[in-house]
């Protein structure tokens, strides 16, 4: 085809001209008009292009798609960061909270799930990778994930076979939160826990939809392992758990409104929610059991078959940030591993016994395990404990 | 289907050209499922979650462990529908025989619009009011201290009723608005007292609508596990929720599956039950179902 447009017309000017005044004139019809002039086929093809020709907004980061699936926690983020991530690169993001590892697990072993990112815990990843469901990350396009400034106690899990699966979010402490208006007794053990649940607070405790953290507590209380799948010592935490169930005021992981319409005065509760609860409210204490509890670390974690690969890592870089984690920090409250967020906050933070409690209380706290999670007694018994 | 074909009309195979893109959705997006369910329910576990193949009983060996989730289902499903339907049939009736024309339509729209938001926020409507901030707080206001109505029976009770009244309202405002009110008149001309007139008359005829929507209502509540899991804080289990937990947190999808065999098979039980009492005794012929 040469180049000049006069060359290739479907037809001339001159008869152009024609055509239109016949068309003026009525003597031909609007559909003729069209075909001859070839303009019917110039609209279709305009029409079918249309979408692209809209105009778009060009982003520093290049075209990331305009969608992130983004599976996580409650109360875990800071809106500005996530509102802030879709302004500069364009890109959605559609959170879905879970209360439970075995639930993520649920929905991507089903598969078809369709997430980019999601917020594994430590003891879940070994199983994921056993089960080929998350990707091995390429840490070059994760410039901002600087390996050397972690702890190495809480970005440990995420390295399997010397690859690198995941990087570390936050990391935290399984405790209870106590509305010390409501409740005087100064309950200090999961056995106070227990204790305070079927006496003075009856009826306004809850416990959490996950069986990691409900039947660990009552391991506890009994003095087992936290992490315990022995069938003798489920039947007792069973036992413990329907035996508290009337007393209960929900089930459910998601406790902070029941906490703070102050329905409830008592929740198994993890470190940032009760650093939150107690900003809100000074009368709500967070105690770290002195019986036992879980201390856990959060990673981003890519699955195996996520959508958006290019949009998946440009989040995880840009929550890898220094200044990005304090900001999400002065909003959710749980504290992370990395030395460069620790050196951006003040000196109190770092002496806030809520975030960093004790170390004897800490020496006493369990990191979850890979079997707790598969074990179907476990499953078992929190089903029917839900049931009962 | 073959046995349909041999009709020997002509144009049977148009009528098979026509019916073939149904049976196709019929067969792949209901039955396969369905067997696909039966299949995994004879199943057992795999050590991670999910499915193994096998051929065993001990799902359903298992079922009474979800007893208690089955017995508030089966008692809260037919006590739900027949609050629906005391406090739906005055509605229709007024909204069907009572009102004027002119506001006729104003008061259904009424009725609808509420339908159309998501049941989700609609109940999550009621934890807020039935929290300890909503009416707890006006009855402290007044003296009445302590009283907790979230997290109760009651409370899931109130939410179903309040989900699913307008389900029951339409079927029974269709089949009162094509009541003859010439045979009201006719009623009581012979004599008959506004209440006998009710009886004898209005409510035999209303009887299918009346059929349609506990069909309805009663269905949708035995797979109910919204309103339980938020109005009763996870303390009032129905099979619903029983069949979330297991194919989410227990991932134990054999055992899930043979639960919902149960469930399906206690359906069609209940609802062929029902409908032979209701609609065998109003007419003895064949009637639609509005």
């Amino acid at each position: 085809m040469s180049k000049n447009y006069k060359d290739n017309l479907p037809i001339t000017a001159k008869k152009f001209m024609e055509e239109l005044r016949r068309y003026r004139n009525g003597s031909v019809s609007r559909r003729h008009f069209m075909g001859v002039t070839g303009l019917a086929a110039a609209m279709a093809v305009l029409g079918a292009a249309v979408p692209g020709l809209a105009p778009r907004k060009a982003y520093a980061y290049g075209e990331l798609g305009d969608r992130l699936v983004f599976s996580t926690w409650p109360n875990y983020h800071n809106p500005v960061n996530l509102e802030e991530f879709t302004e500069t690169t364009g890109v959605n993001i559609q959170v879905n909270a879970f209360g439970s590892n075995e639930e993520m697990l649920a929905k991507l072993q089903a598969g078809g799930a369709g997430w980019d990112v999601f917020v594994p815990t430590n003891y879940t990843i070994t199983t994921y990778v056993e089960l080929g469901l998350i990707q091995e990350l390429d840490l070059s396009l994760l410039p901002n994930y600087d390996a050397n400034a972690q702890n190495p106690v809480f970005a440990g899990p995420a390295t399997v076979n010397g690859k690198v699966y995941a990087v570390p979010k936050n990391w935290g402490t399984t405790g209870f939160v106590v509305n010390t208006k409501n409740i005087t007794s100064g309950p200090k053990s999961w056995k106070d826990f227990f204790d305070v649940t079927m006496g003075a607070g009856s009826g306004h405790t809850i416990v959490h939809d996950y069986q990691l953290t409900t039947i660990g507590a009552a391991m506890c209380a009994l003095g087992f392992s936290f992490n315990s799948i022995v069938p003798d010592e489920l039947d007792k935490a069973e036992k413990l758990l329907i035996e508290s169930k009337p007393h209960l005021f929900a089930i459910t992981s998601d406790y902070q409104p029941g906490m703070r319409s102050g329905d409830a005065w008592m929740s198994i509760c993890w470190t940032g929610d009760g650093k939150q609860l107690n900003t809100d409210f000074p009368e709500m204490e967070y105690v770290v059991a002195t019986d036992g509890g879980e201390l856990w670390s959060d990673f981003y974690a890519i699955p195996s078959d996520a959508p958006h690969l290019e949009a998946a890592y440009a989040f995880i870089n840009y929550m890898q940030d220094p200044y990005i984690q304090a900001r999400d920090f002065a909003v959710h409250g749980y504290p992370t591993s990395d030395s460069r967020v620790d050196a951006m906050l003040p000196a109190s933070t770092l002496n806030d016994p809520i975030l960093y409690p004790a170390k004897e209380l800490m020496d006493g706290l369990e990191f979850g395990a890979a079997k707790t999670l598969t074990d179907p007694g476990r499953a078992e018994v929190i089903a029917r404990f839900k049931s009962a | 289907m073959a046995a349909t074909i041999t009709g020997g009309r002509k144009g049977s195979w148009l009528t098979v050209a026509f019916l073939a893109p149904t049976t196709a959705w019929f067969l792949i997006l209901l039955v396969m499922p369905l067997v696909v369910v039966v299949i995994f329910s004879f199943g057992a576990r795999a050590p991670m979650g999910g499915y193994a193949a096998a051929f065993t009983f001990e799902q359903y060996a298992n079922l009474p462990s979800r007893f208690t989730a089955f017995k508030n289902t089966m008692t809260f499903a037919p006590l739900g529908t027949l609050l629906c339907l005391l406090i739906a049939y005055p509605l229709a009736y007024y909204l069907a025989v009572k009102v004027s024309p002119r506001w006729k339509l104003l008061l259904l729209i009424l009725v609808i619009v509420p339908f159309w938001t998501s049941l989700l926020i609609r109940t999550y409507a009621w934890i807020f009011i039935l929290g300890g901030r909503g009416i707890p707080a006006l009855l402290e206001f007044i003296g009445i201290e302590g009283v907790r109505l979230i997290n109760t029976p009651g409370a899931v009770m109130l939410g179903i009723v309040y989900g699913y009244l307008p389900l029951m309202v339409f079927p029974i405002f269709v089949s009162l608005e094509k009541l003859d009110k010439g045979l009201l008149e006719v009623s009581s001309d012979l004599g008959g007292t506004p209440f006998r007139t009710f009886l004898q008359v209005t409510l035999p005829l209303s009887m299918p609508g009346m059929a349609t929507g506990c069909m309805l209502v009663f269905i949708l509540l035995m797979g109910e596990f919204l309103i339980p899991a938020f109005l009763g804080g996870g303390k009032v289990f129905f099979i619903g929720n029983a069949l979330v937990d297991l194919f989410l947190q227990s991932r134990n999808w054999p055992f899930g599956s043979a639960v919902a065999v149960t469930l399906v098979i206690i359906m069609l039980i209940t609802v062929s039950l029902y409908m032979r009492l209701t609609m065998g005794r109003s007419t003895g012929r064949d009637e639609s179902l509005m």
